[in-house]
């Protein structure tokens, strides 16, 4: 960025910004908010909605802050006359293309448009209504509805998608007042390239996508005598359901986020972050027996780099993107299907209860999870291993539907069994987690000593650069891992599919070589997932991230292999790691799929 | 059958994979065969390294980017308002007749399709029609239908 500042006025007031900088952001710095609706922060600008025109002195036409540079001499005014009448026209436009039964709308009271008719009370009808209800609606993915009769066509999905996740399942296709956000011929998500990923969703302005609700299915359940109900809540979810409920984002409310499951009538309320440390186990161990193949063993078929697998935007991705590199992939199945065999078998006999009464339900800040638990591979209990998904929005929903004063709520712990977690388990849900998680044990298995980095927090891992690399050295290893001995573990971290997408190609080139691969489908990891709160920005994730890293270091315990009932379970039901009942329960395979 | 592959890869040595080869390709594909297949399509971004959602929608960004089927020669009749008071409407319903199809379809031997079109830009001489590439304008639907009987025969 070049270093000259350019003078200018916004309303009156004298300002100096950098050269380069765009209107919106020079008047955001004077305290003047400029509506906008296809600009979002994550992504390039686009200009195409309007909502953010302002009058430039000496300009006929109103120009669109979001995409104009600053120049110097510059006299801009935010809210002239002009300008109130051509935006709200250009929202009354907007309002006459789109589906406004705002009453029945699921972002009803979350909506971009909505707030904005609002701000500017628009006139009933001023332009002729032109939503003809010959428009599709997407209704069988089992994660996201894609609904054209609510889209204004901001194009905020289409950038996401292809800006962010390199995946481009949805693109603008035909034109005029024809066009419209489509997938390949306009085929169903679920039939496309799609990832389930749920960015779309968390950026688009109005109702055009969503998250598919199980809601009712899940109050349903609750009200059942018949049904014991188990839920599990991924590490990321305390991080951010605050923002659902009148808190700042960067809260953790882990304590009263399971008081407020409870009062929802849950019977059971338990941890993913469990079966995030049984991953480490698994994981680990498939790693340390990939190594001993590669290295001992000259096995020709073994795959190194392994990746991870806890993602399941980043799962889908790879299947349809990179297939051949599927046997890199672990074949850990991710902690949310983990935990569901697991509730559907260990706990179900521990408890005494029978696997078809019992209702298992997570509480993911994903989308992808929904269309992870309707695999057909994930029925190794013989039932659905997880009945239900909701996102973390939809959690924030349950909690305001049940009248909960969640601020009030005292501090709750987490039920046994499959409740006890450690600080690694709580770090899967930031961008650079599972590696240090697995950092964490598999050197300790390996050496016998603790991770040589500071109170075992192993910061190069850490942060929001796209694609991260750090290597750690084996140095004294035990007699069994002798084999090891000076070997340097070469990792590579990115987040967000356009950078999974750069390291994969870099990885296919020959021109890096790594061990150990975590991929996270979504910008930030799980913090910044698809069923997180909306809006999602960078400042939020940053936020969010330092509450993970937060509990994890106020966590008693901060290593996998500790937490006592991960000993317990293969103590009394597993065996050891990578076993014959882990193969059974805790691992899968995975699917070559199409290209389009 | 046109063999799609290869005028694919006779386009990427004139044009290369980068995105803005894309254009010229599917040109060329069409100047082929007359309209993209969704396996054509496929094709297309597979070579481009591009999603086939983006390759779908800048064909059916351009009109004369067909993705339906097309017969060998497609006639498009200027639909815009020179044309119309020019008498486009006689032309087109003396070619539904004689080709036993509507507007928008194709004849049953894949020989022929009728389509509108807007603005051909002959608004001084319309009714105007194309036939491919052919521009054939100042017509009567006598004339219109000479013409086709012409190319059904050649």
């Amino acid at each position: 960025m070049s270093k000259y500042t350019v003078n200018l006025k916004i309303n009156e007031i004298p300002i100096s910004v950098e050269e380069g900088t765009t209107i919106l952001k020079a008047a955001k710095e004077l305290d003047f908010r400029v509506p906008t609706l296809c600009y979002h922060e994550d992504l390039c600008v686009a200009g195409n909605c309007r909502v953010c025109v302002v009058e430039q002195t000496g300009s006929k036409a109103l120009v669109a802050a979001c995409a104009v540079p600053v120049s110097e001499g510059m006299e801009i005014h935010t809210n002239s006359a002009k300008v109130r009448s051509a935006r709200k026209h250009i929202i009354e436009l907007l309002l006459s293309e789109h589906n406004s039964d705002c009453t029945k709308c699921y972002k009803n009271g979350n909506c971009e448009l909505q707030s904005l008719a609002h701000e500017y009370r628009v006139g009933d009808h001023v332009f002729a209504d032109l939503v003809t209800g010959k428009h599709t609606i997407d209704n069988y993915s089992p994660s996201i509805i894609k609904d054209d009769s609510k889209c204004i066509r901001c194009q905020r999905c289409v950038r996401t998608c292809t800006e962010l996740q390199s995946v481009s399942a949805l693109a603008v296709a035909y034109k005029g007042d024809k066009q419209k956000i489509s997938t390949f011929l306009d085929h169903p998500l679920v039939e496309v390239v799609c990832t389930n990923c749920g960015q779309c969703i968390n950026r688009c302005p109005v109702g055009a996508l969503i998250e598919k609700t199980y809601l009712e299915q899940v109050w349903d359940a609750i009200n059942d005598p018949t049904k014991h109900t188990v839920v599990q809540t991924a590490p990321a979810v305390r991080v951010a359901i605050g923002e659902e409920l009148g808190y700042d984002p960067g809260n953790r409310l882990t304590g009263k986020m399971v008081g407020a499951l409870k009062r929802l009538g849950f019977d059971s309320v338990l941890d993913t972050d469990f079966t995030a440390d049984l991953t480490i186990m698994e994981e680990g161990t498939e790693l340390l027996s990939r190594l001993k193949r590669a290295l001992v063993d000259k096995d020709p078929d073994v795959r190194i780099p392994m990746t991870t697998s806890c993602s399941p935007g980043w799962i889908k991705f790879i299947e349809h993107t990179f297939p051949e590199y599927l046997p890199n992939v672990s074949t850990c199945k991710s902690p949310q299907q983990m935990f569901g065999a697991l509730a559907k078998t260990y706990y179900a006999r521990k408890k005494g209860l029978k696997a078809q009464d019992i209702v298992s339900i997570s509480i993911m800040p994903c989308t992808a999870k929904k269309y992870e638990a309707d695999r057909p591979e994930m029925r190794s209990s013989g039932y659905k291993d997880v009945d239900y998904v909701l996102t973390t929005r939809e959690l924030g929903d349950m909690i305001k539907q049940a009248g909960i004063n969640f601020k009030n709520l005292p501090e709750t712990n987490y039920d046994s069994i499959m409740g006890d977690s450690t600080g690694a388990g709580v770090i899967f849900g930031a961008t650079g987690g599972v590696m240090e998680a697995a950092l964490r044990t598999a050197y300790e298995i390996v050496t016998g000593r603790e991770v040589p980095f500071d109170n075992i927090n192993i910061l190069p891992v850490r942060g929001m650069e796209g694609i991260r690399e750090a290597k750690v050295k084996l140095e004294g290893c035990l007699a069994e891992w002798s084999f090891l001995e000076g070997v340097e573990v070469s990792c590579a971290i990115a987040h967000g599919l356009a950078n999974a997408r750069r390291l994969m190609n870099a990885v296919k080139s020959g021109k890096v070589n790594y061990h150990f691969i975590e991929v996270m489908a979504c910008p930030g990891g799980c913090l910044g997932g698809g069923g997180q709160p909306i809006p999602t920005s960078k400042e939020i994730r940053d936020k969010r991230a330092s509450a993970i890293y937060q509990e994890d270091e106020n966590m008693q315990i901060r290593k996998s292999h500790e937490n006592p009932e991960v000993k317990q379970i293969y103590e009394e039901f597993l065996g050891a790691p990578n076993g014959h009942k882990s193969h059974d329960l805790l691992h899968t395979h995975y699917t070559a799929r199409n290209k389009y | 059958m046109a063999d799609v592959q290869k005028i694919i890869g006779d386009a990427v040595k004139v044009h290369g994979t980068e995105r803005k080869a894309l254009m010229p390709i599917l040109q060329a594909i069409v100047q082929e065969k007359n309209y993209l297949s969704d396996e054509d399509m496929i094709s297309v971004a597979n070579v481009l390294d591009l999603s086939s959602a983006e390759v779908f929608g800048t064909a059916s960004f351009y009109t004369f980017l067909d993705t339906e089927e097309r017969g060998e020669y497609v006639v498009r009749v200027c639909k815009t308002i020179s044309c119309h008071m020019a008498g486009k409407d006689e032309v087109i319903n003396a070619l539904e007749k004689n080709l036993k199809i509507k507007a928008g379809e194709t004849t049953v031997d894949k020989k022929f399709t009728l389509l509108t079109a807007n603005c051909l830009g002959w608004c001084h001489k319309g009714p105007v029609m194309l036939v491919n590439d052919e521009v054939y304008p100042e017509l009567t639907p006598q004339k219109a239908v000479e013409i086709i009987q012409e190319h059904k025969n050649r």
